[in-house]
């Protein structure tokens, strides 16, 4: 166990140095190797109308003119350690995590990114918790059911959950539930929950489910598709030859069995979410890392876009470390084999 | 040694047997795309506690859906069943999926054949021993926990207070199956099926557990129902012999008499394949030719016409009726139309000398 830990945690160190390097590599280093020099690279971190004084600053700042070497060095201080930048006579302290000054605000990318990251945070882990449970409840009855009235119209609307897009069940939703029956508010009036809890929740009801939907249609065909597995196993047979309860059969030992694979793609997706839900907040107007990462990109904010990229793959390492545990916690084989 | 092979005319009657176990007529189908697949068609038998009853017959034979049968295993919703099966006076074709449950386990157990896939991944040996004795003991953990420990103490597991939280893929093939034995005697079952215990193992390990079913057997004087294609383990083991063709009984008698005077051509061909150690190799194998009918077209007449070398010797009657299951002798019974002098003729001067 202790072995399989040591193994995992040095796998996601390598994984987060790895996209530390290809996130480097494509905003300091392929831009030079493209043939721009060191004050058009400049300009990219400073704003749309950039000054020959600001480049210069910015590029001192940076330290651009630095050996690549040295340059990542630096950037990955920054990130671990923070790091102090030189700008002339002051310098300007930047705690770890650094990721930069957004030249639109001027603000430190990290504040920002804590900022927003409570919204992104709040509609992922919802939904999560929504899809979860609706898509193994309904993948386990599908399979228990199979061939039934059910089943079909279960992994029918399933079928369309998966194929339609969050931008048209969103709308649609938005339209009925908050336009015309009020009885949700409609896009953009997210409040922490920090601040008005209630507001919170309210807000947050159609977007949870709206994603969830898309998401749980996936778990429920992948759970039915687990299950109707399992439920042949040699060992279902055994639990029902002990005389064990039909309900016991069902979750305690088929079940169990058909998680591991979902936990897999729960990682995947849940760490993907966490880095911003893009689609979803845009819908409904949350303010949160993904509606940051779409407005940093249109507005050129190259820190900004950066910070959410490093957070995002951060989040996806991070959640699937948290899953590569639970699997050794639920599958004792990999713990000890 | 006496038989145990019902009453002729007893079947679907519907009547309490005094056996402990009689299964009457019992018939297990499968529609299938493919055609109705006759898995089981019309057995019986009986069976009394403390005594061992052998099923052989080739690869599928049947031997296996039988058991599960029994168990009540199958799946309404893929096999239909009919039949009676009744076990220390209740019916358990008809009874309720509840009350079969509570029975399983509890009066009825099984050992299965490969204890690797048999037994859950996720779970300790000693939860799933616990398991299956807190369904139908209601008892503190703690006490279960112990009677697991002594459970696989008695099945030969070496320091069971270690080993009952190990994990199966902790155990080794041998000591896998002595946990599933331990698990099926928990609750000291008063049928105990074992379906092939033996095959996945080695063949000093097959000796033991054989050693180990048969010690304890002698001392809960359960039923056992021990099936097997290794006509061997049912020399050593069994009291009667049941030989299953394409799901029926095609002969049932004593071990004594089935092996010394087998009154039907498809146990001539098993004894005549049965691999012997005082002999030649080129000796000994006299395999049945031809290979195992199909369950959803079964030969017209007798099942076993295709592939038996005496089917001309009926005028036609092997190939266009089906032989009755008839005691020709106190406990021994055949379904074969050779008249029994022909058949004695053809055992004492054809068939005993090559085996
Ligand atoms: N669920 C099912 N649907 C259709 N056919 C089945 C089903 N279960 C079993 N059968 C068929 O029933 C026949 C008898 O199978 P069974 O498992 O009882 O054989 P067996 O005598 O135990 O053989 P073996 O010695 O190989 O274990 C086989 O031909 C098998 O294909
Ligand atoms: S009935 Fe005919 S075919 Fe069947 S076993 Fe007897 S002799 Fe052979
Ligand atoms: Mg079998």
């Amino acid at each position: 166990m202790f072995a399989y830990i040591i193994r995992r945690l040095i796998g996601a160190v390598v994984m987060l140095l790895l996209v530390s390097l290809v996130t480097f590599g494509i905003f300091f280093w392929l831009p030079k190797l493209a043939g721009q020099t060191t004050d058009q690279i400049a300009a990219g971190f400073v704003g749309k109308a950039p000054t020959p004084e600001a480049i210069q600053d910015t590029k001192e700042r940076l330290g651009l003119d630095d050996p690549v070497l040295v340059q990542y060095g630096d950037y990955l201080k920054g990130i671990v350690a923070g790091r102090d930048y030189k700008a002339g006579p002051t310098t300007d302290k930047c705690p770890a995590p650094c990721f930069g000054y957004s030249f639109r605000s001027s603000q430190p990318v990290r504040e920002t990114l804590v900022d927003r990251a409570p919204a992104t945070a709040s509609l992922a882990l919802g939904a999560a918790i929504i899809w979860l449970a609706g898509g193994i409840t309904i993948g386990v009855i599908s399979a228990l059911r199979r061939g039934s009235l059910w089943d079909r119209a279960a992994m029918f609307i399933a079928l369309s959950g998966v194929s339609l897009p969050i931008y048209f069940t969103g709308l649609v939703s938005l339209a009925l539930f908050s336009y015309s029956l009020e009885i949700f508010p409609g896009g953009g009036s997210y409040k922490d929950f920090t601040d008005d809890p209630v507001r919170w929740f309210q807000s947050l009801v159609l977007p949870w489910v709206t994603l969830a939907f898309l998401y749980a249609a996936m778990y429920a065909r992948l759970t039915r598709a687990g299950m109707l597995e399992t439920m042949n196993e040699d060992y279902i047979r055994t639990a029902r030859a002990k005389g064990l309860p039909e309900k016991t059969v069902v979750t305690k030992h088929a079940l169990r069995a058909s998680l591991t694979p979902i936990m897999t793609v729960f990682g995947l997706d849940l760490g993907l979410l966490l880095g911003g839900a893009v689609l979803t907040e845009s819908t409904f107007g949350i303010p949160g890392l993904g509606r940051l990462a779409i407005d940093s990109i249109r507005s050129g904010d190259l820190p900004m876009v950066l910070g959410v990229t490093l957070i995002t793959s951060i989040s996806i390492v991070v959640i699937n470390l948290i899953v590569d545990l639970l699997y050794a916690i639920v599958d004792p084989r990999v713990r000890l084999g | 040694m006496t038989g145990t092979a019902p009453a002729a005319g007893k079947a679907g009657t519907g009547e309490a047997p005094a056996a402990f176990l009689e299964v009457r007529d019992l018939k297990i189908h499968f529609p299938t795309d493919d055609g109705l697949v006759k898995s089981v068609d019309g057995l019986s038998f009986e069976l009394e506690r403390g005594r061992t009853l052998g099923i052989v017959g080739e690869s599928g034979s049947g031997k296996s859906v039988t058991s599960l049968g029994v168990l009540g295993l199958h799946n309404k919703r893929n096999a239909n069943v009919s039949g009676e099966i009744w076990l220390n006076g209740k019916e358990l074709v008809g009874a309720s999926q509840t009350e079969v449950r509570r029975l399983r386990g509890r009066e009825m157990a099984m050992i299965f054949q490969d204890p690797l896939s048999s037994m859950h991944p996720f779970y300790t040996v000693g939860h799933q021993i616990i398991e299956a004795y807190r369904v139908h003991n209601d008892v503190s953990k703690q006490v279960a926990r112990k009677h697991a420990i002594d459970m696989l103490g008695k099945v030969g597991i070496p320091k069971p207070d270690k080993r009952v939280d190990d994990y199966p893929h902790q155990f080794s093939g041998g000591m896998r199956q002595r946990a599933m034995i331990a698990m099926a005697l928990s609750c000291d079952p008063e049928l105990l099926i074992a379906d092939e215990p033996t095959t996945a193992l080695d063949v000093t390990v097959q000796a033991q557990i054989l050693d180990l079913i048969r010690d304890l057997q002698q001392e809960f004087n359960s039923a056992v129902i021990m099936i097997t294609h290794d006509l061997g383990v049912v020399a050593e083991l069994a009291d009667d012999i049941l030989v299953m063709y394409a799901g029926r009984c095609v002969e049932y008698a004593s071990v004594d008499n089935a092996f010394h005077q087998p009154l039907h051509p498809y146990t001539w061909g098993l004894l005549g394949s049965m691999p012997r150690l005082d002999r030649e190799r080129s000796e000994r194998l006299l395999p049945i030719v031809g290979s195992p009918p199909s369950l959803i077209n079964v030969p017209s007449g007798c099942a076993f016409h295709p592939r038996c070398p005496y089917a001309d010797l009926n005028d036609g009657k092997s190939t266009t009726e089906r032989p009755e299951l008839i005691e020709l002798e106190p406990g021994h019974k055949a379904a074969c139309h050779l008249p029994l002098d022909k058949r004695r003729e053809i055992w004492t001067d054809e068939i005993r000398p090559k085996l």
